[in-house]
């Protein structure tokens, strides 16, 4: 998705790191393969950008600038919760969601394209206060399931699935907004079809509560 | 014979031992897997050094021997383990990755690539980088 972009802004000091949040480490590469992108495209088994950014859906995106700051904390990365209104048999989305999702998209990679071009003056860019308010502080719960997680990863990696799904599970229970670890753990115990419908019963579940967080950025629909 | 894994290692420690909730490590164990190390002063990491609460010194340390369980939980950090004892996870507390978050410095990581190549945040520093997730499904 990013391939574009980076192609178009690479010579203006700009760097697109890609991390896939896959624990079933050849899940990814089929994709990698054939998007043959030109920038890293890294696997984190064990979620530690999730851990580290807080982060808890896919895709979320993090702007850091030239000295390492954060600009913009994780958000969703031009995503956008049309796909709810997706048919699920057919997977098509009626013609007003289908605009919206692409205006989203398209806001935010003019977003990043207007930051790389005009850095701090970006109308983009957090200040430090607003940067500090879209940082979401972890609780002891959250920190326990990434624990829990990493406990989980590496039972299931050691042949234990068993145990390890228990403890995945547990990191679902302590951190139930993340759609990460779910997603995780769905695939270690079903496969395909099941665990889209155990999808979209997640997603209906959330009732009118957003699975995209609102992106704070002029533009954006909402 | 114990796995440990922490922040950034996981390491087989053929010499710990797990007694229920208790982990002991030899010092050269704790100050390896963990970057702490038991001082008269207390538990030092960095030059920071946290004292053992008076009184409860067997808690923590036991015929040179160091509970790095008892460490953990003193320092507020989440520790999960195997009913078996036989896995560990030292994880970071939440006050800490909080902090970290709130002075907007972007954490560095290192992350191998499909050819297991590492590569990490920092190699990029003086660019703008825009950092993204995303999963096969």
């Amino acid at each position: 998705m990013w391939q574009g972009l980076y192609e178009e802004l690479k010579d203006r000091n700009f760097m697109v790191i890609a991390v896939a949040l896959d624990s079933r480490e050849g899940d990814p590469l089929p994709w990698i393969e054939a998007a043959k992108p030109t920038y890293p495209c890294l696997i984190d088994r064990d979620h530690r950008l999730a851990e580290l950014y807080n982060m808890v859906n896919v895709p979320q995106a993090v702007w850091i600038d030239e000295l390492g700051r954060m600009v913009r904390p994780a958000e969703p990365a031009g995503a956008y919760e049309g796909f709810r209104k997706m048919d699920r048999v057919t997977r098509e989305m009626p013609a007003e969601a289908a605009r919206m999702t692409a205006e989203a998209k398209a806001t935010y990679v003019n977003a990043i394209r207007d930051w790389v071009l005009n850095g701090a003056a970006s109308e983009h860019v957090f200040d430090a206060e607003r940067a500090r308010a879209h940082v979401p502080a972890p609780t002891e719960g959250v920190a326990r399931a990434h624990a829990a997680f990493r406990l989980g990863q590496h039972l299931i990696r050691c042949g234990q699935a068993e145990e390890g799904d228990r403890w995945l599970g547990e990191a679902s229970r302590l951190h139930p907004d993340s759609w990460c670890i779910w997603r995780q753990r769905a695939g270690v115990t079903e496969h395909g079809l099941a665990s889209q419908s155990d999808f979209w019963a997640k997603v209906d579940a959330l009732g009118e509560r957003r699975y995209y967080d609102t992106v704070d950025m002029k533009g954006m629909p909402r | 014979m114990v796995t440990l894994l922490t922040e950034i290692k996981e390491m087989v420690l053929p010499d710990a031992r797990a007694e229920g909730e208790r982990l002991w490590l030899s010092p050269a164990e704790l100050e390896d897997a963990t970057g702490w190390s038991s001082e008269p002063e207390g538990l030092c990491r960095d030059g920071v050094c946290v004292p053992i609460p008076p009184g409860r010194e067997r808690d923590f340390l036991r015929d040179g021997h160091v509970d790095v369980a008892a460490v953990w939980r003193h320092l507020g950090k989440p520790i999960v383990h195997t009913a078996d004892g036989s896995a560990w996870v030292l994880g970071e507390a939440a006050g800490e990755r909080a902090a970290a978050l709130r002075s907007l410095e972007a954490p560095d990581f290192t992350l191998p690539d499909p050819a297991g190549r590492t590569h990490s945040l920092s190699d990029h520093h003086g660019k703008k980088v825009l950092l993204v997730s995303w999963a096969s499904w």
